[in-house]
């Protein structure tokens, strides 16, 4: 980390590091609920095993899924184009749940297509769009736990064992990914479905959040107790009132989440429940920035040269906005209820 | 990491690559053939191409979603199991990946989502232009992915200080030597795989007798592009061997199983190459003398370097390179003989009713993807022992990771993607078998709620 005396606050290799490390932050977020409630109604589909229902699901998301998966590219491309250095690392360290997300992946999204082609011999595509969401996000939790516990570095390079992720943490952060995706998948299903489908949604919806907020509370509470680090950046004064917020309106927001989806809203339990994830994720970056890869490799360390970075940048500048754009255009485009047997025409 | 892990590493992502590089090749040119297909429905408003249309979408949308998966993995692969090579070239190709996935990924699967589903939610003209973005975003894909392939073989616009690669001027970068040879080589590639399987498709439903309409436009949109881009192809393949032999003199020695430099070279047509004894067993060269150096040099007395003025550890593979190699160009040759003689059929208006032209064309749907697969072959192979030519080695650039490992994820690489992709080709098949339908053999309740039914939705027009 540069020393904030010395440093010349307006060099490129100063300011660009952060504004990527943001980029990249708001790439991740991106993937995480778009994403998070695609999985998360694989995670669902074996409570709902009637095939009209299972057809509405998918339909539900089918126009988005392909550029929904792509914020996972943007995530693990924009890593190596801005932060090779934290790429190098973070990803032998996490070698077997990356592939084995990967894998999962793979069965998740052939199923999309390949469940439609096989009718009516398509039961397997099921199977494989279920379990192929549920291991892809226990993964992901996986990894995000494994990273938050940190990496063992050494001169530059990964220098601990194959299986350092295998602790009880990641495994917790993993269970409570599943369930924090099975939420976003049935809000979303509240949101865009109705009648038998978006009741029993709005059921399942209810059960997840308190396994949510629970495991929120763990993971702010253990994380704290096992990195002092964390416990200094949150726990000392000013902080503590600086940041209060934080858990505060994580609990109002879970507070208007529960009373939404009691309250038979349609819209309402989605977007409380993406703001969710996002107070979440910004928990996490308070405890961890300014670390890419924790305990010891900051944004500076892992920074590609300033050149590169810029230059990606100034492509980033350019087209996430227009990505954004048309992004919201197909939502848009297919905006609306999904209705049994009915589809998009 | 041990030379045996290091080993495994390398099967993996040769694996990883060759399903995933099957998938684009056929995509790329499949975009531009369906977003044709529309445009000309709209001008003509012939019914039997909107059926193409949508029967081929289908076709794209299995395949898009496997090129989508199998390349979620690359993406994270570079990292997994080459860390140092992203390290030591990271600041170089980084950027042009990240430029991939901003102008081209999304792109290409957010208007995938139009395409597929937009056919009564969007207005027409809408509709054609999400399929011509998504072709768009194809092609820059293939631009992108290009620049940084070829400049891991001709890499130029930068400079090495401690270790790694710093980028100096992008420009050069992007525009290395070889990429501009490389880019119309696989992207005529690319076309030329899709038409040949339009073509086998038109020539299947011929012979059956079955769709004729549908048919013969497949046999002319498919041959057409056949007998133009095949011959372009060689022309296009000769300019980038020139290239190939400024830049990268051992690989085009190694093409050609050439040993001795200091000699004109023949064409050998088939040998074994012997890296032991540097030279070729049961040699069998072309009848005329010099005709390697002619291809190589333009000039039957040009001398071009041979594998022996390289030390053994400076070359690569010879067999691999040499036999994959042949294996391109007589499929090139093949495609070449099938687009003159269907366009000879054509100009004499028998092509269709040629039933011993189309029984053997309709099986030659693989052909392309088998050529796409050797020349990539032929290309990486040729560049070891580098990963980036002259700047790492591949020994240098893997992941430190112990050998079960990595032998555990190419044991389940290995299964999935062969069990995953053999179903996925196996749809495809039945998706052809089944045909474009037409209105009479509409069949809304196969596929009640399958949006991009061609029968369901003629059968429930609107809202």
């Amino acid at each position: 980390m540069p020393d904030l005396a010395t440093v010349d606050m307006y060099a490129p290799a100063f300011w660009l590091p952060p504004l990527w490390a943001f980029v990249l932050g708001a790439a991740v977020t991106l993937y995480v609920v778009l994403d998070g409630f695609t999985l998360g109604l694989g995670i669902l589909f074996p409570l709902s095993p009637e095939e009209e229902r299972r057809d509405v699901m998918m339909n539900s998301v089918a126009p988005f899924w392909d550029g929904n998966g792509t914020w996972l590219v943007l995530g693990g491309g924009g890593l190596f184009v801005a932060f090779p250095k934290a790429y190098a690392i973070i990803m032998p360290a996490l070698y077997l749940p990356i592939i084995t997300m990967l894998l999962a992946l793979v069965f998740r999204g052939v199923a999309f297509e390949f469940r439609w082609v096989a009718k009516p011999h398509h039961r397997k595509w099921d199977f494989a769009f279920a379990w192929g969401s549920i291991v892809a996000t226990f993964m992901q939790g996986v990894i995000l736990g494994g990273l938050l516990q940190g990496v063992a570095i050494k001169g530059g390079a990964f220098s601990g064992g194959p299986l350092d992720w295998l602790t009880p943490f990641p495994i917790a952060v993993g269970i409570i990914l599943v369930f924090g995706y099975a939420l976003l998948g049935a809000t979303w299903l509240v949101m865009k479905t109705e009648g038998e489908i978006a009741e029993a949604a709005r059921y399942q919806a209810l059960a997840a959040l308190p396994v949510v907020i629970g495991g929120m509370a763990l993971v702010s509470l253990w994380t704290p107790y096992a990195l002092p680090r964390i416990a200094e950046r949150w726990f000392t004064w000013p902080n503590i009132a600086y940041l209060a917020p934080v858990p505060v309106l994580t609990a109002l927001v879970a507070l208007v989440c529960w009373r939404s989806l009691q309250s038979r809203r349609d819209t309402l339990p989605f977007v409380s429940a993406i703001s969710l994830f996002l107070l979440g994720l910004t928990g996490l970056v308070i405890s961890n920035a300014p670390y890419l890869v924790p305990p010891s490799m900051t944004v500076w360390d892992a920074a590609a040269d300033a050149n590169s970075q810029m230059f990606s940048i100034i492509g980033v500048a350019i087209m996430l906005p227009v990505v954004l754009g048309y992004t919201a255009f197909v939502y848009w485009t297919f905006r609306g209820k999904v209705r049994i047997g009915e589809g998009y025409h | 990491m041990d030379v045996d892990a290091l080993l495994l590493a390398r099967i993996q992502f040769a694996f990883t690559v060759a399903f995933h590089i099957i998938f684009p090749s056929f995509t790329i040119g499949l975009a531009a053939f369906i977003a044709t297909l529309l445009v000309r429905w709209r001008m003509t408003g012939e019914e039997h191409l909107h059926r193409l249309a949508r029967f081929w979408t289908k076709i794209f949308a299995v395949s898009f979603a496997m090129g989508v998966v199998s390349g979620i993995v690359l993406s994270y692969q570079i990292g997994t199991n080459w860390s140092r090579f992203s390290e030591v070239v990271g600041n170089v190709m980084g950027p042009l990946l990240g430029y991939e996935v901003l102008t081209a990924f999304f792109l290409e699967a957010t208007f995938l989502g139009i395409m597929l589903f937009g056919w009564n939610r969007v207005t027409p003209a809408l509709h054609v232009t999400a399929a011509v973005l998504v072709a768009i975003g194809t092609s820059l894909s293939a631009f992108w992915i290009l620049a940084a392939n070829s400049w891991m073989h001709t890499p130029q616009g930068h400079e090495m200080r401690g270790g790694i690669a710093y980028a100096v001027d992008w420009w050069a970068i992007i525009f290395n030597p070889s990429f501009p040879y490389r880019f119309a080589h696989m992207f005529t590639a690319a076309y030329l795989t899709t038409s040949l399987v339009v073509l086998a498709v038109g020539a299947r439903y011929l012979m059956q007798r079955r769709y004729l309409e549908e048919a013969r436009t497949m046999v002319r949109m498919g041959l057409g592009m056949v007998a133009v881009l095949a011959p372009l192809q060689l022309v296009i393949g000769d300019l980038h061997g020139l290239n190939t032999a400024k830049y990268q003199p051992a690989k085009i020695a190694a093409m050609e199983a050439h040993w001795d430099g200091s000699k004109p070279a023949d064409l050998v047509l088939f040998a074994i190459p012997n890296e032991k004894t540097g030279r070729n067993d049961y040699e069998i060269k072309a009848p005329i003398p010099g005709l390697a150096s002619y291809v190589i040099t333009h000039d039957f007395n040009g001398k071009f370097k041979g594998l022996n003025d390289f030390s053994p550890e400076d070359r690569p593979p010879v067999k691999p390179v040499f036999f994959a190699f042949r294996t391109m160009v007589g499929i090139g040759m093949l495609m070449i003989g099938i687009g003159l003689v269907g366009a000879v059929l054509w100009m004499r208006g028998q092509v269709f009713a040629a039933r011993w032209y189309l029984r053997p064309v309709q099986h030659c749907w693989p052909l392309g993807f088998i050529a796409i697969l050797a020349g990539w072959w032929v290309t990486e192979t040729g560049r070891q022992p580098w990963i980036a030519h002259g700047i790492l080695r591949t020994a240098d650039a893997a992941s430190p990771l112990a050998f079960w490992v990595v032998a555990t994820s190419l044991a389940l690489f290995v299964a999935v993607y062969t069990v995953v992709f053999s179903i996925g080709i196996y749809y495809i098949n039945a998706l052809i078998e089944k045909g474009p339908g037409g209105k009479a053999a509409a069949t809304p309740s196969a596929l009640p709620s399958r949006p991009l039914s061609a029968a369901g939705s003629a059968m429930q027009p609107g809202e």
